[in-house]
């Protein structure tokens, strides 16, 4: 069972995230970044299936030399491999291109059973490039998985849990396939002492993106399909709003919950 | 010169995200209800922390783990809750160390690897109640009975001796006189649940509430002759070495209660307005801050220092006296900065450190104990006298 797991290097949440006042791209240099938290959901994962089994982690990521420490955190908790596509080219690009460039990198790892990814990023959050992304491989794409089970042998096949509003889902698709995770699928390990010093002998390749044949005029800021024009901070947060029971508070405050969705 | 590695840096960055996330959003509840977490030890285990000195074969990191990282583990989770740090200092120092150091093949077998995975907690039972340093007047008896020895005796505040998860516990005995007529001390261990061990009630402590610290009796306790930890009448080298060690896992320790003083001082100085602006615009509050932080800076140091001696002492580039003395050195700075730090802190804080739902006070109530557990700080400046050749 050979996976992949795609994770993003991004800005830590914690920290006063901003843009870059010269391009509107996010701003990597002056804020400390990590391994995606969603992401580590699908390190997770891929590892367990792996311990069950046997197999091969392999996590790829596409970003700046920073983006090298989100692999290195991977391989702590456990993947076997690293695959960095660094390409000076690839700044600004929107998830269109961050996909394309995801998928060529997939084709050349090769024999690849299983892609597994977070189900959004915890900077962009948009969620779409685990779909992009099965589109371009052609693979089937199981997203928003809860639950997985792998079933490995010979016509192999994934099977999700997907946690609806109002109803659960059961999906199976036949390997290969991409599945996204969600946070409720597991519980990421901490790296161990052991995995730390484990990480170190490990191999990580660096890839541009002539080793892709992805040519610079399809990713970057200018193929991108979306741009961020301005960019403000965001406005203190205001004083909520103060009802007053006069014999209709209770009514009142379910219809406030109601309306965003709580109850 | 010594300094810490990348690898050490990264291992601080896991243990402090686990603190952050796994300790820190339960302590003022586990602290209120003097509540000791069994479950959050064996995840300690998990990330490899009681197996930082301890070979491969026992489930430990072998050559690949060193002093240092043990200190880095302690001090992040001192930062947090020093409780957490003390229950891995003295599970590793004081409940691992000795089976490692003395034991023989089949007692390292029979207790290592459930210490090491965080499955169990040993404990060392050395003080009583009238015999702290001053070990020689150790009270605890232990005879030979054929092939049992029967123990008899109390010892006082001993750490991580009555968890849920405790398996053994080292207790320091009198197996008979020496020649010169001074008392011959040995080591034996008393497994839990052994009839005639008695755990007492935990202590109502001013700090330190989530660590597990009991009182224990002996009443005509019998263990196997097996038990023996090293040979009968070592017990007092045995443990002089041991609290040797502990020293610098305190300052350690302490090191993490003045980092989190320092860093939950100066956010509340920079947030915390008092006509019109912040306090931290105030030299009287601010110029105690920069003090702070010398002082943390300065423990860091002799603390590092000293753990980097002890691997470099464990690699034989040293000696015994040098690192010794260091230790001592580090430990008095420290705690002493430590206690220093929760006091500012908290007046930084006004009337909000008083209060419990700030964590600067439970440091406050935290620090005391470091500077006269594992040797008060008038043992530890005797000890540096000695170390300058004063005469004893």
């Amino acid at each position: 069972m050979n996976i992949v797991v795609c994770v993003k290097y991004v800005p830590d949440a914690q920290a006063e995230r901003t843009f870059n006042a010269s391009d509107n791209t996010t701003d990597r240099e002056n804020v400390d970044g990590l391994l995606s938290e969603l992401d580590e959901y699908a390190v997770e994962e891929a590892l367990k299936i792996v311990e069950a089994g046997e197999g091969e982690v392999t996590v790829l990521t596409v970003g700046p030399d920073q983006a090298a420490d989100a692999i290195k955190k991977a391989l702590q908790m456990g993947a076997d491999k690293g695959v960095h596509v660094n390409d000076a080219a690839i700044h600004g690009s929107d998830a269109v291109a961050t996909s394309l460039v995801l998928a060529e990198a997939i084709k050349k790892l090769g024999d690849v059973d299983l892609v597994i990814t977070g189900m959004a990023s915890t900077d962009g959050t948009m969620g779409v490039v685990p779909t992009m992304l099965a589109e371009r491989l052609g693979l089937p794409a199981v997203t928003f998985a809860s639950e997985l089970t792998v079933d490995g042998g010979a016509g192999g096949t994934a099977t999700i849990r997907r946690d609806g509003d109002a109803s659960t889902q059961t999906i199976t698709a036949t390997l290969p396939a991409l599945v996204s995770v969600t946070d409720q699928i597991n519980e990421p390990r901490y790296p161990s002492f052991k995995g730390i010093m484990a990480a170190k002998k490990k191999p990580v390749e660096t890839w541009a993106l002539s080793d892709l044949g992805v040519d610079a005029s399809q990713v970057g800021l200018d193929a991108a399909w979306t741009k961020v024009s301005s960019f403000d901070a965001r406005p203190p947060r205001t004083q909520g709003e103060i009802v007053n029971d006069e014999g209709d508070g209770g009514s009142k405050l379910a219809a406030f919950l109601s309306e965003r969705k709580f109850v | 010169m010594f300094e810490l590695s990348q690898d050490h840096e990264d291992f601080r960055q896991v243990v402090r995200d686990f603190a952050e996330k796994e300790v820190a959003p339960h302590i003022a509840k586990w602290d209120a209800a003097s509540h000791f977490p069994a479950d959050l030890v064996p995840k300690m285990g998990d990330l490899g922390l009681f197996g930082l000195v301890v070979p491969e074969e026992y489930g430990g990191a072998g050559d690949a783990g060193d002093f240092t990282s043990l200190c880095v583990a302690i001090e992040e989770l001192g930062r947090v809750d020093q409780s957490i740090g003390i229950t891995l200092s003295a599970g590793v120092g004081l409940g691992i160390n000795p089976i490692l150091t003395y034991g023989n093949e089949e007692q390292k077998q029979r207790f290592l690897p459930d210490l090491v995975s965080g499955r169990a907690l040993a404990g060392f039972g050395l003080t009583e109640p009238e015999a702290g340093s001053d070990a020689a007047a150790t009270r605890t008896r232990a005879v030979r009975e054929g092939d049992e020895w029967v123990i008899n005796g109390a010892k006082a505040f001993i750490t991580n001796s009555g968890t849920d998860i405790t398996s053994v516990v080292t207790v320091t005995a009198r197996t008979g006189t020496n020649a010169d007529g001074s008392p011959q001390i040995s080591a034996i261990m008393v497994p839990a649940g052994t009839p005639g061990f008695v755990v007492e009630p935990a202590y109502h402590k001013l700090g330190w509430h989530v660590s597990d610290t009991h009182g224990l009796t002996f009443e005509g306790c019998r263990v196997p002759a097996e038990n023996l930890l090293g040979a009968e009448g070592e017990g007092f080298k045995q443990f002089l070495k041991t609290l040797d060690d502990g020293r610098i896992a305190i300052s350690a320790l302490a090191v993490g209660c003045a980092q989190a003083c320092l860093e939950l001082a100066t956010g509340y100085a920079k947030t915390r307005t008092a006509f019109g602006r912040p306090i931290g615009v105030n030299q009287g509050v601010s110029f105690q801050l920069a003090d702070l932080a010398v002082m943390v800076e300065g423990a860091r140091l002799l603390t590092y220092k000293a753990a980097w001696l002890k691997d470099e002492l464990h690699a034989g580039k040293r000696s015994v006296k040098e690192v010794k003395q260091a230790a001592a050195i580090a430990k008095l700075y420290s705690t002493e900065a430590a206690v220093t730090a929760t006091r500012t802190a908290t007046q930084v804080f006004g009337g909000n450190g008083f209060m419990e739902e700030f964590p600067v006070a439970r440091f406050y109530r935290d620090a005391k104990i470091l500077e006269i557990g594992e040797g008060t700080s008038e043992v530890q400046r005797m000890l540096i006298a000695r170390g300058l050749g004063l005469p004893a």
